[in-house]
This record gives structure tokens, sequence and C-alpha cells, in this order.
């Protein structure tokens, strides 16, 4: 009986918490197809966005308390995402430091920006009771206007992703990631190419992290933490699901969303589980490992077999 | 006219490994020129192909299209003047794109690439056109991603982006070595065709004497950095491997297997 009783608390637990999941879940969804640009596109791994995402919480944060507008703050949040994507563009291409050093270097360099930004608080709260906001989670209203509104919201950027990606522009950066000497051959600017992706990527992970803070209330010095990993699951995970859309790019960004919406979902399971949520970053990092390196064994242990029937 | 003017290049210089890959090379083409390119492993055929590209740097010389110096304009800039097939039939397409975005990237070489569709209704048609002359049953995968061809249809593919806009010279660098046979002979024919009805200024380099000696109205050979041997014409239609191989010798130069073997 008291084990009846407390599943069922357990489960209504759970299912209130569900709203808050897919807000979470779509927020991060942006930051995923931001992570997407730059990861499958580029092919570049950028540790750029642990630093981005913040900066772009914090830089929200900051202007809404000195009274700035939610949409101008989250542009100018964007405008920032841009920088940081271009700073590591500009290491990465015209001081030829390798894509992972320089995302990296970006990154510390951003923990400073944050806290310059901040005048060297770690967090920096809005006031979402009396201001606007476009996402928050006080009342079971507030919670399904959030989720419309990042519904239509992501509808847009994947609406513009997909034309984007279809200009003359956009098929020179996939020409870039996919083969460089055929870009190069065939007069693409590849360093060009190359920031003006890492921009856009860091940008839109810079505004996930501006409705991020939205949502919690505050901007925080450490709310990007692992976001990398976060995003790559989400992408692993997302991809996994829609692998029968194999060459639809617009597919591919909906499957960002969906991944990172799974991946909130199981941390939500977690939680509501008692389990230790100090695990979740070794869990979601051992998650990223398998997705990444099972394609990889798959091939070897297939080149095995095809070796022995040659033998 | 490509007018290459007293070209060197050292790689390594001062270590133990330095290589003058070319030495004072000097070479003019004339419009329509089809010049085969043969010599030794190491000679500095790619060497020569690279300069001209753009992807290499000459340490001394001079490099000029049409009387246009380029010698220090990057290679991205001067891809408009040229086409390119390269020996690795991956090198030359982009594997993650569409055949007709590949096309469509090749008819915009040259362009700035601006916010305007990537690709039209109208190209899709022609190059569709385009390659059914091919023959090679491309013509109905369009909107396939190149990854999926074979090296033979992605070389075929290749040739036709590095032609469509009648480059001022085209560089083929062992461009059927990776293929088999069958369909290296076909790209090969292909080739050949395509050069002729644009009349294109031509630079191929091939490891087949034969194929050196049947294509193109001109034959250079090159040893140790340097052009040894250069005939065009009547001249070059009564040669035979023969006269190659001895003047291989002659050269110091050692044949491989693989020049001789080829028929
Ligand atoms: N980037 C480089 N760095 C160092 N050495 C190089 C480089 N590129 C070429 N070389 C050397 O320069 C010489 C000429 O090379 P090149 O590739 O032009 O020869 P090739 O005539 O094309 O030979 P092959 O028939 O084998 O393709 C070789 O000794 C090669 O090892
Ligand atoms: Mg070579």
């Amino acid at each position: 009986m008291v084990l009846a009783s407390s599943f069922i608390g357990y489960l209504s637990s759970f299912a209130s918490s569900l709203p808050s999941v897919v807000e979470q879940g779509f927020i991060w969804g942006i930051m995923a197809i931001g992570l997407y640009l730059s990861y499958k596109i580029l092919d570049f791994a950028d540790l750029t966005v642990d630093g981005s995402f913040a900066l772009g919480g914090i830089t929200l944060a900051v202007l809404m308390k000195a009274g700035v507008p939610v949409g101008v703050a989250m542009l100018v949040a964007f405008g920032a995402g841009l920088l940081a994507g271009l700073v590591t563009g500009l290491l990465h291409t015209f001081l030829g430091i390798p894509a992972i050093l320089a995302g990296i270097l970006t990154q510390i360099a951003l923990w400073s920006v944050n806290l310059l930004v901040s005048k060297g608080l770690a967090n920096v709260g809005i006031d979402i009771r009396n201001q606007f906001v476009l996402v928050r989670s006080l009342t079971d209203m507030q919670k399904l206007y959030s989720i419309l509104f990042l519904i239509g919201f992501i509808a847009a950027i994947i609406g513009l992703l997909y034309w984007f990606f279809g200009t003359e522009m956009g098929s020179a950066i996939r020409a870039t990631g996919s083969n460089e000497t055929m870009a190069r051959a065939n007069g693409i600017n590849t360093t060009w190419m190359k920031i003006i992706a890492l921009s856009i990527s860091n940008g839109l992970v810079a505004l996930s992290g501006s409705l991020s803070a939205q949502f919690q209330g505050s901007g925080d010095i450490n709310m990007g933490k692992g976001a990398i990993v976060i995003g790559l699951a989400a992408i692993v995970i997302g991809l996994a699901i829609f692998k029968k859309a194999k060459k639809n790019f617009a597919l591919h960004l909906v499957a960002c969303v969906v991944g990172a919406t799974i991946y909130y979902f199981v941390y939500q399971l977690v939680l509501s589980l008692n389990i230790s949520t100090n695990l979740f970053k070794l869990l979601s990092a051992a998650v990223v490992a398998v997705f990444l390196g099972v394609p990889y064994l798959r091939k070897k242990i297939n080149f095995g077999k095809w070796g022995k029937k040659n033998a | 006219m490509l007018n290459i003017e007293n070209v060197s290049i050292t790689f390594k210089k001062g270590t133990l490994d330095e290589k003058k890959a070319l030495q004072n090379v000097s070479l003019t083409l004339e419009d329509g020129d089809f010049v085969t390119v043969i010599g030794g492993n190491g000679a500095g055929k790619s060497t020569l192909l690279n300069i001209i590209a753009g992807t290499l740097k000459p340490d001394e010389g001079s490099v000029s299209i049409d009387g246009k110096d380029i010698t220090n304009i990057p290679d991205y800039k001067r891809a408009s003047l040229l086409g390119r097939v390269f020996q690795d039939p991956r090198q030359g397409t982009a594997a993650d794109m569409q055949i007709d975005e590949n096309l469509a990237l090749a008819k915009r070489r040259g362009k700035m690439h601006g916010l305007a569709w990537g690709i039209t209704k109208a190209e899709r048609l022609k190059y569709s056109e385009m390659l059914k002359e091919f023959d090679l049953g491309l013509e109905n995968r369009l909107t396939a991603n190149v990854g999926t061809l074979s090296g033979g249809q992605r070389q075929a593919v290749t040739l036709l982006m590095a032609t469509m806009n009648s480059p001022k010279v085209l560089l083929l660098d062992e461009h059927t070595a990776a293929l088999d046979p069958k369909t290296a002979s076909k790209v090969l024919s292909l080739t050949d065709k395509i050069v002729k009805e644009g009349n294109l200024t031509t630079l191929m380099i091939t490891h087949n004497m034969n194929d050196a000696i049947r294509y193109g109205n001109r034959l250079i050979m090159m040893s140790d950095g340097k052009i040894i041997f250069d005939i065009k014409g009547d001249e070059k239609m009564k040669l035979t491997v023969g006269d190659l191989l001895k003047k291989f010798e002659e050269s110091g130069a050692e044949a491989t297997d693989k020049m001789i073997l080829s028929d």
C-alpha cells in the first residue's frame, strides 16, 4: 500500500515536471542546432560553445536587469555569440591553431569576458515576475505559452537555416566542410566560409543561452559547463532516431531538438528516481562515447569479417 | 596562353631531405595545346601542376595566364581560370553533396557566393542533359550524393565540373590512375572528346606512355625537376614507346613497370 502510493506520488511528480522538461529540451535544442552547424556541416568540434552559451545567458540577464526589453537583449546576446564564433574562426584560420585548441582558447577567454559582463557576479538575477520574458515556468499557463513560443521560434530558425544553406553562400559552406580541396579548386574562399559558419553557430548557441537564462530566471557563469556534451548527446540521439531522414537537412535540425528533449526527459527521470545528478555528466559522456564509437567499431568488425572471407 | 618562366621550388630547404623539386622550369602553352606529361616518380610533375593551380608557391619564377601574372594570387582566386581533376576521385567532388549541387558550385566558380539560390531549376535540366552525353546513367541520379558514386563516375563528374566553364587551362594529374582499365579508358576518351570540342589548353600527367603518345598534340618528359624532352606536332605522332624508353635511359631515370606494361 505504502509502495503503491509512493509510486503514484512518484509518477505524478514526474508527470508534473514534463512541461518544464519540454521547455528545457526545446531551449537546448536550439543549442544543438548551433552545434550541428559546426560539428556536422563544418566537421569542426567547436568547444567555444560552453563559453558562448553562458555569454548569451549572462548578456541577457545583465541587459534585462538594466531594464532593456527581452527582444533587444536576445538580439545583443545573439550578436555576442557571433563575435565569440568569429574569434574562434580567426584563431583557427588566420593563426592556424587546430580546431579543438582554438575553441578551448576562446572558451577560457570567455570565462573572463562573462565575468566582466556580469561585473564579477557569478549569478545575475532577472526579475521574471515583473519583467516580460518569452520563456518562464512559474504557472502551467506560462509553461504552455512558453512551449508554443519555442515551437514557433524553432520553426523560424529551422526555416531560416534551410533557406540559408540552400543559397550560394550556404552551399559554399557545405562544400568547405565536406571537401576543402574541392571547395578551393572551385573558387571558394574556405577561410571566410569557416568563419561565417562558426559565427552563426555560436550566435545560435548564445541565443539558446539567453532563453535558458529566462527559463531559470538568471544568467549564471556556470550555465554553459559541459554544453558541448549535452549538444553532442542531443545530436547523436536525435540522428539515431531520425536515421531514415538521410539527407533532409530540415529534418536533421528537427532531430537535434528531439534529441535534446529526450536528453532532458532522461535527465528528469534520473532526478525523480533520486539518483545523484552528480553522475549525470558521466552518463552523458558515456552516451556520446557509445554513439560515436559504435559506428567505428561496427566498421572495424565488418572489415575483419571481410578480410577473413577473402583470405 | 599559359606562361611559366624560370620556376624553381625546393622542399625542406637546408635539411638532409632537401629536394629541388623544380629547377628553372620554363614552359609556354599556346591556346588549344593538349600536352601530355610523363616522367618517373618524384620528377616534379605534380609539383608543376600545383604551382600552376596555386596550391604551391614557387621560390623563384613566375606563372602567367593570358599575360596576367598570377604567381601571387591565392589558389581559390585563380580557380576561375583553371579546371582541375585529381588522381584521387574523392578529391574533386564534395561527397556529402548532391551531383547537381556539385555541378552548381563549379558553375559559380570565380563568382561571389551571395544569397541567391545555390541552384536553379533551369540549371538542373541543363546538367541532366550534359550528363546524358556522358552515357554513365548519371542523368537520372542528379540528386544522389556524390559519395554514392563509383570512382569512375566521380571522375566523370569532376571532369564535367572542371570543364563546364571553359577554363583557360585544364590540369589533369593522373586522373585515371585510380580507375580499373576499362573505366580508365572510358574516362580518358571522354577527356579527349571534351578537350577537342572545347579546344581547351590542357596539361595531362600520365604514367601510361601509350596514352601520352596517343593523346594530345605535344608531349613533355620531366626528370629530376627539369623538362628534358619536349616534342610536338608530326614528330610526336611518329613517336614510339621505344623512343620514350630510350629517352628515359639517357636521362638516367628509371622507367617503372607501370609505364612499360601499359597498353
Ligand atoms: N609538400 C612537399 N614536401 C616535401 N617534399 C615534397 C612535397 N611535395 C613534393 N615533394 C617532393 O618533391 C619531389 C617531386 O614530387 P612530385 O609530387 O612533383 O613528383 P611527381 O613527378 O608528381 O611524381 P609521381 O609520379 O610519383 O606522382 C618528390 O621528391 C617529392 O617527394
Ligand atoms: Mg604526382
